[in-house]
């Protein structure tokens, strides 16, 4: 990561009207949203969604072509073009061959990404930009931080500095005073204008029509008043149909800002009246900029499912810490590395990609049903193609991918870390790495990992069998949890073994794009997992539970290797993750916990890949529960902790403050206990805990049935 | 649905009435009007659009109000307090008015002025978006306008204010023997 990038993400975290208007936003977002939401069914609705925009992206030049055609029958000119340059030559040759002075804009991002206003601005035309955000930020000379709320990061003293020169006079921080000097500075401009510049946020083939959405009501006047219309529209927004407006305009107003629907919605379709009786001169500009190239790509193609809502700014841990500036000067977020990626280039995405932590969250509300995660790692995959793996990083793996070396490796440190161990935690590293043990506390390594732990431990022989994937943390930090394990699995009449030649899941390599070492790792533990016949593959640890049933495959096929991936699908099959498995013998009858036991208060985190790729989250508050623990849960229980594997080490400067977050949100709870299903959020959050010293206890769920098991 | 269309549309900030006769309505705009001070000056005249109201009501009555005028212009629009109009249908589960706006002076007078008064014929209520779809189509209708409350932004600090760029406010008056438009 370039200095520059971490300088940039130092200053907005420590930017605290930034982070502090971001996070009350985001919280209200999500309750808002919900509401909006009351009695739709999302998944439903979002898969039409998807459903008609892959649609579209499958047929641009068709729609295209239909819209063409049907918006000129109406007296529209379409111009289409791959090129931004074209775009502004076109809206420049416009607006000088009607002697345009003047310019008004209604927010358009489409022409953010082509740098339209200071190109205007260079041959001579005034542009004014309307959309109260987009106005602000203009007279700030900044870029926008958010697709949907340009001037997010800004404070109402800032903009009321900013007013107040602009009208000359000094104005107080009154919001809606400042409301008001807007409306009346911007109002003549508005009549004066000669020509009004909009986006689209539907285009329509089917009937040659474009919608507009504002709250503020600009959009009607951009469109009405000036003699000139030019709409410039991204071709990912056309659709097929006219009746499937309907379907966006459910979701768009409901995702982007909690709305059942915006303020205005208009809907044009051809020339309209100007007040003097001529008509309209009505330009329509299907900008593709890469778009078409997007769609032909089989990875990338669904990313044109987009409708531009921002929820994925919206519910992002980082987001709301870092803002939008820090991605770059148009499109921000997690669609926004995105969209960065392809319309302005890939190496552009070189950085802003790491600030991504793979929790998932977005994808869960997305409204176009865009994996956004699985993108972001593929850019990562596609960078680490071009770029090939930093040297660093490629030691590490090598290491990683060597068990005995690891841990010998592992323990030496864990000797050289004693002056600094205290307990179970080393607090506190020298020099550079001191921003590791910074607000958390790491784990010491254990004296006896797992793999010698597990040969000393006897097992009755049992006919069923079990293999137990341990994962680094608990080989070699938690060899208590693996014990654990054991224990419940032998009450259930299950054998545990622990295939001694198996490795690392990969998730460190293909979470960093390097997926040749991902693919090298899944085989090693393919051999290793299915080498004797086992019912089950347990696994502790999400994230590793995850690479073994989800992502072996789709690494795999990433790389278009074919050779492994009928057992990669057997070993999916195969792999249970705890909760779920101890629930079914639970339910089963094969395994009773202790009964009427009063055990207190206990809360429940969430863990990112648990929650959200394995849709597990009932299961272990039911075991909880039934053991005898009083459920309450915290504020934002599946919100990610921040651990994120390789990224707490990456950025601890994000990773941090959103475990602060969530330590807080645990504490609020007043319970004694939180729980958790992984390992790594334990490593994160018990070591939050260490430094902040709460007298909360951070425990798997699996060491806290293992306590409760009925003899 | 006219009871789920006036929760919606007083969730975010219109206000809405009903009457039986267009006489009712007539007296609740006329008196409306007085109330917040029409007046033959800049910043208080009142503009009142061309719509089917107007032709089923006494219009000779009207003359005498000072300051409320039938001819629309973008300046005379720019300086009213009020601008009266008559929007075709409401969709009842998101509180939005609908209008053909096609004719420039009906997009005036619902977003330049301060206060927009919006006269509805009760029957022109329908359940939501597709039902509106299924009934206008963009070759009958080349400005198809949808307002759902007053103008609003957020854009400061995440404060809702009401009153940018369009109306402070939205009235909306039902009609239930108005007829025409839908």
């Amino acid at each position: 990561m370039g200095t520059e990038f971490k300088e940039s993400i130092h200053k907005a975290v420590n930017n605290a009207n930034l982070t502090g208007a971001l996070g009350k936003f985001s919280e209200a977002y999500k309750v808002n949203r919900a509401k909006a939401y009351e009695g739709i069914d999302f998944e439903e609705l979002r898969e039409r969604i998807a459903e008609l925009k892959s649609y579209a992206a499958s047929h641009l030049d068709e729609l295209s072509e239909k819209f063409t055609q049907n918006a000129e029958a109406f007296g529209a000119k379409v111009f289409r073009t791959n090129d931004p340059a074209k775009v502004r030559e076109y809206i420049l040759k416009v607006a000088q061959d009607n002697s345009v002075k003047t310019v008004i804009k209604s927010k358009s991002m489409a022409t953010e990404e082509i740098h339209l206003n200071p190109y205007l601005e260079s041959a001579g035309i005034e542009v004014e930009e309307t959309d109260l955000g987009e106005w602000i930020i203009q007279l700030a000379g900044q870029t926008p931080s958010h697709m949907v709320m340009p001037a997010i990061h800004m404070t109402k003293e800032e903009v009321s500095d900013l007013f107040s020169k602009e009208v000359n006079e000094r104005l107080t921080s009154d919001i809606p005073r400042l409301v008001k000097v807007a409306r009346e500075q911007l109002r003549p401009a508005f009549l004066a204008a000669d020509m009004g510049i909009s986006g689209g946020n539907i285009a329509v083939a089917e009937t040659g029509s474009i919608v507009l959405m504002t709250n503020e009501g600009n959009a009607r006047l951009v469109t009405s008043l000036p003699k000139i219309h030019i709409a410039l529209v991204g071709i990912e927004k056309l659709i097929e149909k006219y009746a499937d407006v309907a379907t966006i305009l459910k979701a768009l107003p409901r995702s982007a800002t909690a709305q059942l629907l915006t303020s205005y919605v208009s809907i044009i379709t051809g020339q309209t009246p100007n007040c003097d009786g001529s008509m309209k001169d009505l330009h329509i500009i299907l900008m593709d900029n890469r778009r078409s190239e997007m769609a032909a790509d089989p990875k990338f193609k669904q990313a044109l499912q987009c409708i531009r809502c921002a929820s994925c700014l919206n519910v992002c841990p980082v987001f709301r810490l870092v803002g939008g500036h820090v991605f770059g000067k148009v499109y921000t977020g997690g669609i926004g590395t995105i969209l960065t990626a392809w319309f302005d280039e890939l190496k552009k995405s070189e950085d802003i990609q790491g600030l991504c932590i793979q929790c998932g969250a977005c994808k869960d509300v997305c409204p176009g049903k865009i994996d956004i995660p699985e993108l972001i790692m593929e850019l990562r995959r596609r960078l680490v193609q071009e770029q090939g793996v930093p040297l660093l990083q490629k030691a590490i793996y090598s290491v990683v991918n060597n068990r005995k070396l690891f841990h010998g490796m592992l323990r030496a440190a864990s000797i050289a870390g004693k002056p600094f161990t205290s307990g179970k935690f080393i607090r506190h590293l020298p020099l550079f790495l001191a921003d590791l043990t910074d607000g958390r506390s790491l784990p010491a390594i254990a004296a006896e990992p797992f793999r010698d732990r597990f040969k000393k431990i006897i097992q009755p022989e049992l006919k069923e069998k079990a293999a137990f994937y341990a994962g680094c943390l608990i080989d070699f930090a938690y060899p208590e949890m693996g014990a654990s394990l054991i224990k419940i699995m032998n009450k259930a009449g299950i054998e545990v073994i622990f295939p001694d030649d198996q490795t690392c899941c990969g998730a460190p390599a293909r979470y960093n794009g390097a997926y040749e070492t991902a693919a090298g790792n899944a085989v090693d533990n393919i051999k290793a997992l299915l080498r004797e016949d086992v019912t089950y593959v347990i696994s502790t640890c999400p994230t590793c539970t995850v690479a073994l049933k989800h992502e072996f495959i789709s690494t795999f096929e990433s790389l278009g290797q074919s050779d492994w991936l009928p057992q990669a699908r057997i070993l999916s099959d195969k792999t249970v993750d705890f909760s779920t498995l101890v629930k079914k013998l639970v339910d089963g009858g094969r395994l009773s916990l202790k009964e009427g036991q009063k055990l207190g208060t206990i809360t429940y985190h969430d863990s990112c890949h648990l929650k959200r790729t394995l849709k597990v989250s009932e299961q272990p508050r039911e075991l909880l529960q039934k053991a005898g623990y009083e459920l309450t849960e915290m504020f934002e229980c599946d919100t990610c902790c921040g651990m994120g594997g390789s990224y707490s080490l990456k950025l601890p400067e994000i990773s941090v403050p959103i475990l602060q977050r969530k330590l807080s949100n645990i504490k609020d709870t007043g319970a004694l206990i939180v729980a958790m299903d992984c390992p790594g959020c334990v490593m994160q959050i018990r070591g939050g805990m260490d430094q902040d010293g709460a007298d909360i206890k951070v425990r798997h769920t699996i060491e806290l049935l293992a306590e409760q098991l009925d003899m | 649905m006219y009871q789920q269309f006036k929760a919606r549309a007083e969730g975010v900030g219109a206000e809405v009435s009903r009457f039986a006769t267009n006489a009712e309505a007539l007296g609740f705009i006329l008196q409306f009007l007085q109330n917040e001070a029409l007046a033959d000056t800049p910043q208080s005249t009142a503009l009142w659009a061309d719509c089917p109201f107007l032709a089923q009501v006494d219009r000779q009555t009207l003359q005498q109000h000072r300051g409320l005028t039938f001819e629309v212009t973008r300046e005379l629009a720019a300086d009213a307090k009020f601008g009266i109009s008559q929007m075709e249908w409401a969709l009842a589960d998101t509180g939005s008015l609908v209008q053909n706006s096609t004719a420039v002076e009906q997009r005036l007078v619902s977003s330049l002025s301060t206060i927009h008064i919006a006269l509805v014929p009760t029957t022109g209520i329908l359940p939501d978006m597709p039902a509106l779809l299924a009934r206008v189509h963009p070759k009958d209708c080349a400005y198809l306008a949808m307002i759902t409350g007053p103008s609003r932004t957020a854009d400061i600090e995440r404060v809702l204010t009401i009153g940018v760029h369009g109306p402070e406010r939205l009235v909306i008056i039902f009609v239930d023997e108005l007829r025409g438009g839908n």
